[in-house]
């Protein structure tokens, strides 16, 4: 208990570095991994193939290669700076985005086909009958998935501390260097997780399962 | 399915479709354009900053960092396995006092970052007297730890979608309740649930290159090593190309490994239609 009541400065600034890219992120993946999903399934054979590559490479690729790229190799590129907070939310962000694509990708499939048929009779467009009638139901039914998505975001964020964020991973480094125990330390930091991954995204996930339920 | 959210396209739809077509192959190009640009333009491609990679003893090391992560995946991935059927028969047992440690503990290993357990065993259990902990150890362990419980919510979705028949004829044939797991169930929860089984292994694969944080001597870290030679003139991002196409190329055999595999089984006795609805988990 000492180590983290002394050092609640140390996991407070972490924990909230890890929120600040948890919610940046997950907004940015959602809006990305929603085109691409839609690019995905579009009647334009350019679009469905650059949304195919896009995915294909980077869910091939690991995170921690990702963030490397963005917080190691891009400075080289002499482009604007950005700090490291920023390179990892782009890359969690770029990242993520392939998996919420093909989740709801996933769910674009459980959709009845007389839902697509209808909108399609009534004369609605590709986009229109996209973004009005199936996207929503899709919606709902993507929330499990989604949440695991979601899930392994949280978790994820703290492969970040590999590159100079101060976030919950990073909190070891700076523990020991106030000679705090580090087991003690790190068993706080999965406590923590344990309790925002079960208690609050689980939760989360029950409320809006339950609450957007497809009425069928 | 995609086809159904759209008609055939008339002569209009048609047109409209070609000009679409040009403006994504154009923006897609004008990205990939800017970036070999800059690429180019901060002096990405000259030969100086790639001669590092020119000399047998930096290829021989890149070739045994890569032997690092296979050796790292294929402890993780039969480890993996094995705690992930262990557990998920632990789920299914009719005793409560082995059911619920196990359910447990798979929703606890599932929750905890890899990285951080990898933490815990690498920089927590030294000063506790546990010695020999290697890196290789800590990212092993740490894998099986997160996969194993991932890949037990797996076995059990594929095992409890399966008809009640197979497991009821088992018993009818005077099976113990271990031999109709072991020998009925499992078998055709493995072949159902084949895809998400290999798409965890994948996740497998990319997640040892966490190894590169707590010092493990895989490819990232061999790349970010060479990278860092100031001598060659600091190959950062030839280094990680290096690198990044690397896993792509493992990845992907590891992915068209398990489409043959799963075009193998198909071919074979009648597979089993039912899929439960899991993803693998990033």
């Amino acid at each position: 208990m000492d180590t983290l009541l002394n050092n609640l400065d140390l996991f407070t600034t972490g924990f909230k570095n890890t929120g600040i890219l948890f919610v940046l992120s997950a907004i940015f993946a959602l809006i990305l991994g929603t085109v691409v999903a839609a690019m995905r399934v579009s009647p334009v054979p350019a679009m469905r193939a650059a949304g195919t590559v896009y995915v294909n490479t980077v869910r091939n690729m690991p995170l921690t290669v990702i963030l490397a790229f963005f917080a190691l190799g891009y400075p080289k590129l002499n482009l604007v700076p950005i700090n490291f907070l920023t390179a990892a939310v782009v890359g969690l962000s770029l990242y993520t985005a392939t998996y919420v694509a093909e989740a709801i990708r996933s769910g674009i499939n459980t959709v009845p086909v007389g839902q697509a048929e209808a909108a399609r009779a009534i004369g609605l467009p590709f986009l229109q009958s996209l973004t009005l009638v199936i996207l929503p139901q899709a919606f709902r039914s993507v929330i499990p998935p989604l949440f695991s998505v979601f899930i392994a975001l949280l978790k994820n964020t703290t492969v970040a501390a590999g590159f100079s964020v101060l976030e919950a991973g990073a909190i070891r480094a700076n523990l020991s260097e106030r000679g705090e125990p580090a087991l003690v330390g790190l068993l706080w930091v999965a406590l923590i997780f344990v309790i925002l991954v079960i208690g609050v995204l689980s939760t989360l996930q029950r409320y809006f399962e339950n609450k957007w339920r497809v009425a069928r | 399915m995609s086809s159904v959210l759209f008609d055939v396209p008339g002569p209009k739809a048609r047109a409209r479709n070609r000009v679409l077509s040009v403006i994504t192959v154009l923006v897609v190009l004008a990205i990939i354009a800017f970036i070999l640009l800059r690429f180019a333009e901060s002096g990405q491609f000259t030969a100086a900053k790639w001669r590092i990679f020119g000399f047998p003893l930096v290829q021989r090391t890149i070739i045994s960092s890569i032997g690092a992560t296979l050796g790292a995946f294929a402890a993780a991935a039969v480890g993996s396995l094995l705690f992930g059927i262990l557990l998920a028969f632990g789920r299914l047992s009719d005793r409560a006092w082995i059911s619920r440690p196990c359910y447990g503990i798979t929703e606890l290993l599932r929750a905890i970052p890899v990285l951080i357990m990898m933490m815990i065993l690498y920089y927590g259990l030294p000063p506790l007297g546990m010695h020999g902990i290697t890196p290789f150890t800590a990212v092993v362990v740490g894998l099986i730890a997160y996969n194993g419980s991932v890949l037990a919510e797996v076995f059990r979705a594929g095992i409890e979608a399966l008809p009640s028949g197979q497991k009821e004829a088992g018993a009818a044939i005077g099976l113990s309740k271990g031999q109709v797991q072991r020998l009925i169930l499992l078998p055709q929860a493995v072949r159902s649930m084949l895809p998400v089984i290999i798409a965890q292994l994948v996740v497998i694969l990319k997640d040892t290159a966490l190894g590169f944080i707590i010092t493990y001597n895989e490819i990232l870290f061999q790349a970010n090593y060479f990278g860092s030679q100031a001598q060659y003139g600091s190959p950062v991002l030839p280094a990680l190309m290096v690198a990044g196409v690397t896993y792509i190329v493992l990845c992907l055999l590891l992915s068209g490994f398990a489409k043959w595999l799963e075009w193998r089984l198909r071919r074979g006795p009648k597979a089993v239609k039912i899929a439960p609805r899991v993803m693998a988990d990033a």
